[in-house]
């Protein structure tokens, strides 16, 4: 049996600082919004010729009087990712830059993706995706407030949202783009972090009415024990996954996926470090989960 | 928890078989049509254009006040009502009056049957809102006057979208509404977007307009610039005929000149028109207004009464064609703006594709090796029951004809992911309750039944998740949210009827071997 509860002292001073490190970073640094939220236009670009290199196409595009560009490499030498303000909502402006390309480099470019958000669009997704995350969170709360008492509630609050807090605080941190599907991450880990807290937990109450003589500092212990070769089985399994999608699902989803392997990363953690020792600080005991079972 | 009648093993055979089935129809091409449903690829993976149109309904608007103000003056000057300084200022319309007329007018708009105020008995409201501000009387739309405006606007504008890209010709286009204001365009495997989108940016308001030198026309004139930007002209606000006139239009080649023309046929009234109009005003330049810019403005040599003419204005070919097809599609009621645009070539939907399926072949094999390598006999009875999953999963897609994208994908791979969860939670139970228990049957059963809570806890969670998505999400991300959500119920399926059947047959044949797990 591993002594997890002999670094809840530890590990909670950690959770404490990753959050105000993270809080800060999101405060200070604030997020890296792509064009979704932002608004402003994307295009993807593969050339045809080797000799164009990522310089040459900057400075290009650089003097077409576009705002702020910023043009990328993509994934491999060939693949390019421009990015802009497109201020005015100019209409025609992708149909501008291509005879522009094709007068510096002739035609050997090939415009594989283009995306165009307007401000009232994005103005509109970013709400929305505000309103997501925050509708999630509060339905698990309500959820874990029905199938738990109140004290696990709060434990597996506070522990989503120190996933969600820590993953966009390492998305500021790296200054990842955060664009639609993080949000679909970020939804998707607190999906995955309330299930590896409800299966800790749900151990937790059998043991609480199975042991009316052993401390919560304990119990936790040997729940978490109990329930481990399955905690890091699913977990190894989901990041397997994962990682197959990092590595071979293409650039597109790689922000995806990063952020959701950063989420059962620190979800694991957080199901054994925060929503446990929330449950000893609160000195949860038999006594909190029988008398709920006389009401019922 | 352990026991399986025959039928019961009937049942989910032919369940599982059935949906195999069916998914195997997005991979074997079906000569009949026994069986043609498939799953949708989203734009992301075929490749296509995603447009958001929005309407601006201003010029609408201001054209119905400006209209609105001709007949509140005409009704009033029937009444013998004195209104003066009538003006259009911020969307309302302003005039003065005396005292004593002020009441009447009010009694005028705030009448249920008024001719000039409709009211709507659904929405108990009139078109129009009246109010006295003291100093003047103000008339504007009221909520449910500029929500049936609008709605009227979006009906006319999605027919003409409809027609128009009909005539581009693209396959199974997708176009609905949004809101009251905006038009959705879904256009899979599109060659040329920029052309579709050049056709959807403009109105295509063509008139046929007098150039003028008379300042005081008795309609008015105004100044118009040329499509070059550069050259002006005075142009009568008198049109002669219009878009609506035209009964046809091509684009044709003037033998002649050798220059590309777009010739037209008129309607009866347009036909009559245009007949007196070039009667009277031989000598005189007709302009050609499209969009408020003249696109040539020819001197008139001859009475044209077949109904029928030509525009030239130094057209190309592919731009003649445009304009012909615009003409022929007709106007729109009011600007579109392209507020949102998402167009993926078809090669990255390729690459995209074959990258979606490296991964899922990838990320299932790593899965299978671990929980083989991790549970022997029943890891390999996980792996098929996971395998089966999936294809019930992409059968429940294929029955439902549900667009798969990219993130899509990316669910069901993180499906594979997450669906041995409930299988783990399982064996890690019977595991620890073959500790005290000797009784093999007895330790499965309550394994079963003991993690039974925590599974349904834990898939409920993911499933609260998928469904918020689903109704927040938009296009890929939606696309998303099906496979995780619908991964769920699959995955439960398969654990409780079809991993369970294979745990129990081979529990039974060795119920009294040691360490069976």
């Amino acid at each position: 049996m591993i002594a997890f509860n002999k670094y809840y002292n530890h590990f909670n001073f950690i959770s404490v600082l990753l959050i105000t490190c993270s809080l800060a970073l999101l405060v200070f640094k604030g997020l890296n919004f792509g064009i979704d939220f932002k608004g402003g236009t994307l295009i993807e670009l593969r050339s045809t010729d080797t000799k164009i290199n990522v310089s040459s196409l900057r400075d290009k595009f650089s003097q077409m009087n576009l705002g702020d560009v910023s043009v990328k490499k993509f994934g491999n030498e060939s693949d390019y990712l421009v990015k802009f303000e497109n201020k005015d909502n100019r209409k025609d402006i992708i149909e501008e830059i291509k005879t522009n390309l094709d007068k510096s480099f002739g035609n050997n470019f090939n415009f594989r993706r283009v995306e165009n958000v307007g401000p009232k669009v994005s103005a509109e997704l970013l709400k929305s995706g505000v309103i997501a995350i925050s509708l999630s969170l509060a339905i698990m709360l309500f959820y874990i407030w029905i199938r738990f008492e109140w004290q696990f509630s709060l434990g597996a609050i506070l522990a989503l949202f120190h996933d969600v807090i820590v993953t966009l605080g390492v998305f500021s941190l790296f200054s990842l783009e955060i664009n639609l599907s993080i949000i679909a991450a970020v939804l998707t880990i607190v999906g995955y972090s309330m299930n590896d807290t409800v299966v800790i937990f749900d151990r937790v109450r059998e043991n609480l009415r199975k042991y009316s003589d052993i401390k919560i500092f304990e119990l936790t212990n040997i729940s978490i024990n109990e329930t481990l070769s399955r905690t890091i089985i699913t977990s190894v399994t989901t990041l397997l996954a994962l990682i197959a999608i990092y590595f071979f699902g293409g650039e597109i989803l790689k922000g995806f996926s990063l952020a959701m392997i950063l989420g059962v990363v620190f979800g694991t953690y957080s199901s054994i470090y925060i929503a446990n020792t929330v449950l000893v600080r609160l000195r949860v005991s038999q006594k909190t989960v029988l008398r709920e079972d006389d009401n019922s | 928890m352990l026991y399986f009648s025959k039928l019961r093993i009937l049942f989910i055979t032919l369940f599982s078989l059935l949906f195999i089935v069916i998914a195997s129809s997005n991979l074997i091409k079906v000569d009949d049509n026994f069986f043609s449903k498939k799953i949708n690829l989203g734009l992301d993976l075929q490749g296509g254009s995603y447009l958001l149109l929005e309407i601006d309904n201003a010029p609408v608007i201001e054209q119905k006040l400006q209209n609105l103000t001709t007949t509140i003056r005409n009704y009033f000057k029937d009444q013998n009502i004195k209104i003066n300084n009538i003006k259009i200022e911020d969307e309302k319309i302003f005039f003065n009056t005396d005292d004593q007329s002020k009441q009447l007018i009010i009694d005028v708009f705030t009448d249920e049957n008024s001719d000039l105020n409709p009211y709507y008995p659904r929405f108990k409201s009139h078109q129009l809102e009246i109010e006295d501000t003291g100093t003047n009387i103000q008339v504007n739309f009221s909520k449910q006057g500029l929500i049936s405006l609008k709605t009227s606007s979006q009906d006319q504008a999605i027919e003409i979208v409809r027609r128009r890209i009909d005539e581009v010709g693209t396959n199974e286009p997708n176009i609905l509404k949004r809101g009251n204001n905006r038009i959705l365009v879904e256009l899979p495997g599109l060659d040329d977007p920029m052309r579709v989108k050049s056709l959807l940016g403009k109105t295509a308001n063509l008139t046929f307009r007098f150039v003028t030198s008379n300042e005081n026309d008795r309609f008015g004139v105004e100044k118009l610039k040329y499509e070059d930007g550069i050259e002006e002209a005075t142009v009568s606000k008198r049109i002669i005929i219009s878009g609506d006139n035209l009964l046809d239009a091509q684009p044709q080649m003037d033998t002649q000149t050798n220059q590309t023309i777009v010739s037209f046929s008129l309607d009866r009234v347009g036909a009559k028109r245009f007949g007196k109009a070039t009667s009277t005003g031989i000598g005189k330049q007709l302009a050609i207004v499209l969009d408020g810019k003249i696109i040539s403005a020819p001197v008139i040599r001859d009475t044209i009464a077949s109904g029928s003419g030509q525009i030239s204005g130094g057209f190309t070919f592919q731009s003649a064609t445009d304009l012909a097809l615009l003409l022929r599609s007709g106007a729109l009621p009011a600007p579109l703006d392209i507020i949102e645009e998402r167009t993926v070539g078809p090669d990255l939907g390729q690459d995209s594709i074959n990258a979606g399926m490296i991964a899922l072949a990838l990320g299932f094999l790593l899965v299978i090796m671990f929980m083989f390598v991790k549970y022997k006999i029943f890891g390999l009875i996980t792996n098929v029951t996971l395998i089966i999953n999936l294809f019930i999963l992409l059968g429940i897609l294929t029955l439902f004809e549900a667009t798969l994208t990219l993130p899509g994908i990316a669910g069901i791979i993180l499906t594979v992911g997450m669906a041995v969860d409930a299988n783990v939670l399982i064996f890690e139970r019977i595991k620890e309750e073959l500790k005290d228990e000797k009784n093999n049957i007895v330790a499965f059963d309550s394994g079963y039944t003991k993690s039974r809570t925590a599974i349904i806890d834990a898939n409920i969670t993911t499933l609260l998740a998928a469904i918020i998505l689903f109704f927040m999400g938009s296009g890929p991300i939606k696309g998303f949210s099906v496979t995780l959500g619908v991964g769920i119920f699959t995955t439960l399926f398969s654990v409780y009827f079809i991993a369970r059947l294979f745990t129990s047959l081979y529990v039974s044949k060795n119920r009294n071997k040691e360490k069976l797990i």
